[in-house]
């Protein structure tokens, strides 16, 4: 277990050190970008850039300045708003944008693990495909385009909902729903196929031989095996609803982080933009890596490795 | 002596993809209180269907019992409800598979998977159903069953997870076990020890056994009667000695030669040629025909009728008709 | 025992004696009738014929495909030509699909956007297929060191948030037909990668037992006979799954305003123009690029799900 968290974690440094450094090369390579030789912005940001990034000193020791900034978490002035730094930006939006992306990955998984159950036991029947055919809805619509019809339908028709901001749990509904739909489809696709798989098991008829109830067959016997596909993609729905909030905050106007990273990039404000850039890189490597420890924790196989062998 | 299952005209087809399959088309046989009845047959021949058949354990869609009933101390399990068989199952019929690596559910600890049936079927609470668990594990043979009992399968071998599985089957003092190629898995020194394991726990609860498998080896040792089943018939059946010494059947004499035996030597082992009929069309003749030395035109026609030998041994074969008793001589003569 | 057969014998007296004689078993070999053995492609394709719903899909995007040659040819109006008179009309007969707030025709402009996201979601998939079956061919054929290396890479490489490297592409290339379509193949190829590596290893290890077992000349045949489309299968699922993502991605970089720029659009940037219009009441400008987004995504996948199952081999039995 111990050998496999450190592998899990080197890897992790290993994808975050390739993170930093992409946007640290990119970021010069740009032309017209502060960061450049030929930089074109006003004197009081020039002297605060200089004074960050110590654009004087030679490329490879402004990598290194740079690589220490990052580790003590901080991110450099704004270009665009000379009054914040990229910290104020983040610790201003980020929690609005965590808030947003944990309800939206809460439901999503909640209905999604509930549709997939209730086709793979409905398998075949009329719930089944009719389940499966949402689902495979919820992952071909965008869920930018399905806030903007929600926003249509429910905000603009019916007026039964607000169509913007984060105010109130009756604001967080529209934006919920959009951002969810998607990794609940994937999850209930994904519980449902393994779900019906685990069925077939060995281990599930001898639970059937024992005279064990349907039910709990299904919730002691299969569920938790079937769910382990579904903890080991999590990290990568985790991903998509992360960038799923960059558009949604825009639609719905939430003044998460989000919101200013897309701001960053039409006013191609760099700092920003690889400020947001890696931190969010940083806290997706690190979600992924905590759902690889938690697939170890709930899958006693792979304790395997460090304590006892076959005995 | 009591019989406590009695299985008659057993019909079970699957609707596949491809058209109905006849898995076990018209089986009869009956289990004594405490004897080990063993069914031998090549894989699909519809040895594991008429197990599943008797546990009402087939997946349904697509399986089902077409035809025939299988009465246990009777009461009719082809008529039972689910919520009836619910009750059978694991307290009066239990079941061992054939991969203990695969039986055991890899994320509950073996005592949790131990004691489960017990607390589904008797009153009993959580404490007593461990100290019986204990007994139980003490009973298959397994040592440190207290530590054991917290541990996950892949903490054990392939034997010692067989043994749980036995171990898991028996907690609640079944009348009946069903095994499905318990052995075939398991390396063959373990093969043994868990043969001598079945011996010991009949011996000891009395249990009937019905053993399926397609190695005659492991029947030798353990079986009481043995029941030959070719493409979802039963084509012979007699006592242990009647089918080892006396076979009549040209498919289990074939059965016979195909096994290793220690007074033979290892070269004169004949496989059996050929392969089984598909059974999407079973043939309306005997199923062997076509793998028969004996085969006669009569059993590419109709299927043969029912022989009794003696009051134990049966046999559905043309070589008993007096006039194919004459062509299998001259057959042989002629080789 | 005699006596018994006796009793067998005149059990069945009306079975004629003649019967009673050894079986022509060639005559009987000859006989049998072998069922008809299908190619695996035929059945693939007799399998999702059968499936509605992907077959469904194939028709729209067979539909798709000829609107977004012909679509612009058929319609009077040009893409980018500018009335400001006219525009955000109300679908009519002159506007099947109305007018923008430029004045432009939707009708016309949604299948050139058919085009431009074809097009990029066709060609970011058929390199993510050109790199992947290079990669992982190299990988699984190699094997050993090379291989564990490759892969190593691979899952660094996997590990990486997608989206904010395509998007860190984006802003320093800056957007245009071309730079989108690099920046969605720089990251796409990794799954690619991985599942040609799968299948390469498997196709080795099958190769060899089959060589081992000396079939002589037919080893060749059986290979491109029965593994290779079996291995063929879930990389062309794989394929035909990339081309939603794309879609998605392409669409996704519009609304960031990294999209396509004008007078051209794509649906994704026709969709994000419009995005004001959910307040002013002109619902069809978002409308057609919407539906056709989520459409076409749509038909994509479950044109996938019906080739997986289609192609699985482990169904054929």
């Amino acid at each position: 277990m111990l050998q496999y968290i450190v592998k899990r974690f080197l890897m992790m440094i290993i994808t975050l050190l390739i993170i930093v450094t992409l946007t640290f090369i990119l970021m010069h390579s740009v032309p017209g970008s502060p960061f450049n030789e030929e930089r074109g912005t006003n004197a009081t940001i020039q002297a605060n850039l200089e004074a960050h990034y110590h654009l004087d000193e030679p490329l490879y020791v402004q990598y290194f300045i740079y690589l220490k900034s990052i580790v003590t978490f901080d991110f450099g002035p704004s270009i665009k708003q000379p009054t914040s730094s990229v910290n104020d930006l983040l610790s201003r939006g980020f929690p609005i944008s965590l808030e947003l992306g944990l309800v939206s990955i809460t439901v999503a998984i909640i209905s999604g693990i509930l549709l997939g159950i209730i086709a793979a036991l409905r398998h075949n029947g009329m719930i089944d495909y009719i389940a499966m055919t949402i689902a495979v809805l919820g992952i071909s619509i965008p869920n930018f385009i399905l806030a903007t019809q929600l926003i249509q339908t429910f905000a603009v028709y019916f007026k039964i909902l607000p169509a913007a901001t984060w105010s109130s749990p009756m604001h967080m509904i529209l934006p919920t729903l959009a951002l969810a739909t998607g990794p609940m489809a994937i999850i209930a696709r994904l519980t449902r196929s393994s779900m019906l798989e685990v069925l077939t098991q060995d281990y599930i008829k001898m639970a059937k031989a024992k005279g064990l109830s349907p039910v709990k067959i299904v919730f002691k016997h299969a569920l938790k095996n079937a769910l382990m596909p579904v903890v080991t993609i999590l990290g990568t729905l985790l991903a998509g609803i992360l960038t799923g909030t960059f558009v949604l905050e825009q639609i719905f106007a939430i003044p998460g982080m989000g919101k200013y990273f897309v701001e960053s990039i039409n006013t191609r404000d760099y700092p920003v933009i690889m400020g947001t850039t890696v931190f969010y890189s940083a806290f997706l490597i690190l979600m992924l890596f905590l759902v690889d420890v938690v697939y170890g924790l709930l899958d006693p196989r792979i304790k395997l490795h460090t304590k006892e062998g076959e005995s | 002596m009591e019989k406590i299952l009695n299985v008659k005209d057993l019909h079970v087809s699957f609707k596949t993809y491809g058209g109905e399959v006849q898995a076990v088309r018209g089986v009869d046989f009956h289990l004594e209180k405490g004897e080990t009845l063993a069914i031998v047959g090549e894989s699909g021949c519809g040895k594991s269907v008429t197990s599943n058949s008797i546990m009402r354990l087939i997946p349904s869609p697509p399986g089902k019992i077409t035809k025939g009933s299988i009465s246990y101390r009777g009461q009719d399990l082809t008529q039972a409800t689910e919520k009836q068989m619910r009750k059978i199952r694991g307290l009066d019929i239990s079941m061992i598979f054939q991969d203990p690596m695969t039986a055991l559910n890899p994320t509950l600890t073996i005592g949790s998977q131990l004691i489960e049936g017990l607390l589904q079927h008797k009153p009993v609470s959580k404490k007593e159903a461990k100290l019986k668990a204990l007994r139980m594990m003490d009973l298959v043979g397994i040592p440190n069953p207290e530590e054991r009992m917290k541990q996950y399968p892949h903490q054990f071998s392939g034997g010692m997870r067989q043994r749980i599985v036995i171990a898991m089957a028996l907690i609640c003092d079944p009348d009946l076990l069903i095994a499905d190629e318990p052995t075939t898995a398991l390396d063959v020194t373990i093969q043994a020890q868990i043969l001598e394991l079945f011996e010991r726990i009949q011996e000891k609860t009395g249990v009937s056994i019905i053993l399926i498998t397609h190695d005659l080896g492991v029947v030798a040792k353990i079986a009481d009667r043995i029941a030959v089943m070719y493409a979802g018939k039963i084509i012979e059946v007699g006592t242990k000695r009647e089918i080892f010494y006396n076979p009549q059947h040209p498919y289990t004499q074939g059965l016979l030669k195909s096994v290793p035996r220690l007074d033979l030597r290892e070269d004169t082992l004949i496989p059996i040629e050929g392969t089984p009929p598909d059974l999407f069309a079973p043939p309306e003749g005997c199923p062997f025909t076509a793998r028969c030395p004996f085969a006669m035109e009569v059993c590419d026609k109709i299927y043969p009728f029912h022989s009794k030998l003696t009051a134990t041994h049966n046999v559905e074969c043309w070589l008993q008709d007096e006039r194919g008793k004459r062509v299998a001589a001259s057959a042989i003569a002629s080789k | 025992m005699s006596l018994l057969s006796e009793k067998q014998k005149n059990s069945s007296p009306s079975i004629p004696d003649e019967w009673f004689s050894p079986l022509n078993k060639q005559k009987q070999d000859a006989e049998k009738l072998t069922r008809p053995s299908l190619s695996y492609w035929k059945d693939a394709w007799q399998r999702l014929v059968k499936n509605k719903l992907a077959m469904t899909g194939l028709l729209f995007l067979v539909f798709l495909a000829i609107m977004a040659v012909f679509g612009p040819i058929l319609s009077p109006h040009s893409v980018t030509d500018i009335n400001l008179p006219n525009q955000n009309q109300l679908p009519s007969s002159t506007h099947w699909f109305g007018t923008d707030e430029l004045g432009r025709d939707v009708f016309t402009r949604t299948w050139y956007g058919a085009r431009i996201s074809l097009f990029v979601a066709l060609m970011a998939a058929l390199i993510d297929f050109t790199i992947g079956i290079i990669y992982g061919g190299i990988s699984g054929y190699k094997g050993g060191k090379t291989d564990n290396m490759m892969m190593r890479i691979v899952e660094i490489l996997y590990g990486l948030p997608y989206l904010l490297v395509v998007i860190m592409l984006l802003v320093v290339m800056g957007p245009s037909l071309t730079t989108i379509i690099i920046a969605l193949s720089v990251t796409g190829w990794v799954g690619m990668a991985r599942i040609v590596r799968g299948q390469v290893l498997q196709l080795k290890n099958l190769e060899f037992v089959l060589a081992s077992k000396s079939f002589g000349t037919k080893t060749i045949r059986i290979i491109r006979k029965n593994l290779l489309p079996n291995t063929m299968g879930p990389i062309i699922v794989q394929m035909t799954l990339t081309i939603p993502s794309a879609i998605f991605a392409e669409a996704f970089l519009s609304f960031l305003g990294l999209g396509i720029q004008a007078p051209f659009a794509s649906w994704g940037v026709m969709a994000n123009d419009a995005l004001g219009t959910i307040l002013s009441g002109h619902w069809w400008r978002l409308f057609f690029p919407a539906f056709f987004i989520s459409a076409t995504m749509f038909a994509f996948n479950v044109l996938g799900d019906g080739l997986q199952d289609a192609l699985d081999p482990k169904l054929r039995e």
